[in-house]
């Protein structure tokens, strides 16, 4: 299948290692990805702070970039971004009164997935042949699980790994205060919700914290590098690259 | 006697303080985060075991939301047809415009019923409307005194606090907190314990001889029946059953926007409200009254129908469903944001996710200095509202919608600098985000800028009160793409 990468500007800029192995990933299972060079941003910190006229600027030119580079589907290794494209994208461009947009941003999003998504619905494995000796526990972010409803496909692919051990989240489905531009505007809020978030992470006695999306894990791991503790953050798409020997 | 603080006109729908500001003042307080942090999480899991009872919640959910879809699109025919019914069955309708005008109402009418004698005193049951508008402070700086018999409106009211959730108003105190304002502001308590019988025992001792010395009651109403003229409030503690059947007099206060078509709709409700608020299956005491009857209850019955800013909420496409709220505050439980800043965090009388979008919409507030201008950005986001409303008020999209709202009505040169320099920004990124080309060269410039010290910490500094940065990579994605996948490039 050729799929188009959605590389995501956060993933692009500070955690390329999370599309690198989304990218290693999907070759690995014998398919061809593309990467169209002109994709940017799908405008979500603008929507979300609230500035849509600015964003429609960047969901036309995520739209037309997505459309030229005549992919079968789409992936980002982002719940969150991939959300926006789904459920913003079209709404936005109503707002500014661009109803053609709105249809074509509608068509492409019905062909875009967040990672998790694109494996097992699409591609149907949930064993990627990955292997990754450490303990794990997966943090559900709050827009896969409750925009994209992405439920526990992560955890089915995690559960085929050679050699990982997945530990539960106490109160996972509790969002980690990130938030994009909450994290800034409201920052006492969202580090007292983020010191929550990395008590049931410590206390879950895992190595590494999982997730679908950088932003999260940023939030999480600044928290944890802060606090001094040894967990790790590592993308899902990293895991499920992974081919780390298990002794 | 407190002071009336209500905004005029507006009543007690804003703050005087940001919420970033007013978060951080609650955060500090470390009982408060223990009271509420153990008493939403009790909700939380008693609201999902009597959801997962009803097989048929989904299809609860959507004709919930389907009929006040409905009861809104004809809310001017339906109103007009609840006003005839009451006043065939010998109720009094009267409209106001706003708090100012009900509150007036609402005097005007204690007056009458006081006569010669004169009355010092009215009974309430917890109402939403009432707090909305500021009753309490208008009555009793006219001589009024207001009597609190909701229980935990009762101990907000004698501490001379505010309310700090819509269903449970003293969520914020524990019981030694309540016994120390029980001796303290009730007669003979003085050596009261913190055992919650006696706590209740001493507050029924206290409000059962004003159930039977009071003249007039004021309510607030969860539904009118536009098809009987019936009105109905639903409580869990028979305070309201004594209010609004014992005293001769009784004044209604309702928001327009919960005139409901059919008594039979009341069907729907009754499930969806019960289980979305205290999990309980069936209401404990549901009262349901039309007009007057001779020699039963209230013989001088009135209804106040209270716009205060809902027309103009009406009139907003994407954000006119936040009048679908039935005031069940399932979704102040599973924020957690409100778990963590507790209700007065919000300034409004409505807290949490339904009040970040209830208040700022109410008082048309369009950015600046309007405090209640910071409401719809006191969100993650994160969904769980969305997921536990009963009538699926879609409060993610309408927050945003209203952030929107600010920042496009805001001055260019926003208020406080804050929002001038921010807009600076998204201006900026949107134009580096438009080409390839300078995205490419920004992305190179934040990671050097990253590595800078001076730079990076100027860049973050409310992110790096608690949280590091991550160290930047040694190349971006689209870097290692052309190194490694270059031939393969459109």
């Amino acid at each position: 299948m050729r799929i188009g990468l959605f590389v995501t500007c956060l993933a692009d800029a500070m955690f390329p290692a999370a599309a690198i192995a989304t990218v290693t990933l999907l070759e690995r299972l014998g398919h061809e990805v593309v990467f169209p060079s002109a994709q940017t941003c799908c405008g979500q910190m603008h929507v979300n702070t609230g500035y849509l006229s600015d964003a429609a600027v960047l969901v036309r030119h995520h739209v037309r970039t997505f459309e030229e580079a005549r992919c079968e589907v789409i992936v980002a290794p982002s719940g969150s971004c991939i959300g926006s494209v789904r459920y913003q994208h079209p709404m936005v461009a109503r707002r500014a009164g661009d109803d053609d947009l709105a249809r074509r941003a509608e068509s492409l999003a019905a062909r875009s997935y967040e990672i998790s998504e694109l494996l097992v619905d699409v591609l149907e494995v949930r064993d990627v042949g990955a292997s990754y000796p450490h303990t794990v526990t997966y943090h559900p972010t709050c827009h896969s699980l409750r925009q994209l409803r992405i439920g526990a496909r992560p955890l089915e692919l995690l559960r085929h790994v050679r050699g990982l051990k997945l530990i539960e989240l106490a109160d996972a489905e509790t969002c980690c205060g990130f938030g994009g531009t909450f994290a800034i505007k409201n920052s006492d809020t969202s580090t007292a919700m983020l010191h929550d978030k990395m008590s049931s992470v410590i206390s879950s006695g895992a190595e590494v914290c999982t997730a679908s999306d950088s932003s999260c894990l940023m939030h999480i791991g600044g928290g944890l590098s802060r606090a001094g503790s040894p967990v790790r953050t590592v993308h899902l798409a990293e895991i499920l690259a992974s081919t780390d020997s298990v002794t | 006697m407190s002071t009336f603080l209500g905004v005029p006109g507006i009543g007690n729908l804003r703050g005087d303080q940001p919420f970033p500001a007013a978060a951080r003042r609650e955060l500090g307080n470390a009982q408060l985060r223990r009271n509420l942090g153990r008493a939403t999480q009790t909700i939380r899991t008693k609201r999902l075991a009597a959801i997962r009872e009803c097989a048929d919640w989904e299809d609860l959910r959507t004709a919930g939301s389907a009929l006040k879809r409905d009861a809104l699109a004809r809310l001017p025919e339906l109103l007009e047809q609840l006003e005839r019914n009451v006043e065939a069955r010998g109720g009094r309708v009267h409209w106001a415009r706003d708090a100012n005008e009900a509150n007036r109402i609402v005097e005007s009418i204690v007056r009458a019923a006081a006569g010669d004698e004169g009355i010092t005193e009215v009974v309430k049951v917890k109402s939403m409307a009432t707090q909305e508008i500021g009753l309490n402070e208008y009555l009793e700086a006219r001589g009024i005194t207001p009597i609190e018999t909701d229980l935990a409106e009762l101990i907000v009211q004698l501490d001379h606090d505010k309310p700090s959730h819509i269903l449970v108003p003293a969520i914020h105190r524990n019981r030694q907190e309540i016994r120390d304002i029980f001796r303290r502001e009730i007669p003979g308590a003085g050596d009261l314990t913190d055992d919650p019988h006696a706590l209740a025992m001493a507050a029924r001792s206290y409000l059962r001889r004003k159930f039977l010395s009071a003249r007039v009651a004021v309510s607030g109403a969860n539904f009118g029946i536009a098809e009987t003229g019936t009105l109905a409030v639903v409580e869990s503690e028979g305070n309201g059953r004594m209010c609004l059947t014992l005293p001769n007099t009784l004044v209604t206060v309702m928001g327009i926007e919960k005139v409901i078509p059919r008594f039979t709709d009341l069907e729907v409700f009754m499930q969806l409200l019960p289980r979305s608020s205290t999990a309980e299956r069936m209401n404990p005491y549901t009262s349901m009254w039309t007009g007057v009857h001779p020699g039963d209850g209230p013989q001088d019955f009135h209804l106040v129908l209270l716009d205060n800013g809902r027309t103009a909420v009406l009139g907003d496409e994407v954000g006119r469903s936040a009048l679908h709220c039935i005031r069940c505050s399932a979704c102040l439980n599973v924020c957690p944001v409100y778990e963590r800043t507790g209700g007065h965090a919000y300034g409004s009388v409505y807290p949490g996710p339904i009040g970040a979008i209830l208040s700022p919409a109410l008082t048309a507030s369009r950015g600046g200095d309007d405090p209640n201008a910071s409401l719809p950005f006191a969100s993650s986001l994160c969904g769980a509202c969305y997921d536990a409303c009963p009538v699926l008020i879609d409060i993610p999209s309408i927050l945003v919608h209203l952030r929107a709202v600010q920042t496009e009505s805001s001055p260019r040169r926003g208020t406080g600098g804050q929002l001038g320099s921010e807009r600076l920004l998204m201006k900026t990124a949107r134009w580096l985000m438009t080409s390839p080309g300078r995205f490419g060269v920004a992305e190179r410039a934040l990671a050097l800028g990253l590595r800078m010290p001076t730079v990076s910490s100027r860049l973050g500094s409310p992110w790096t009160a608690s949280r590091d940065l991550p160290s930047p990579p040694p190349e971006s994605f689209r870097q290692w793409w052309a190194r490694t996948h270059e031939s393969d490039t459109r």
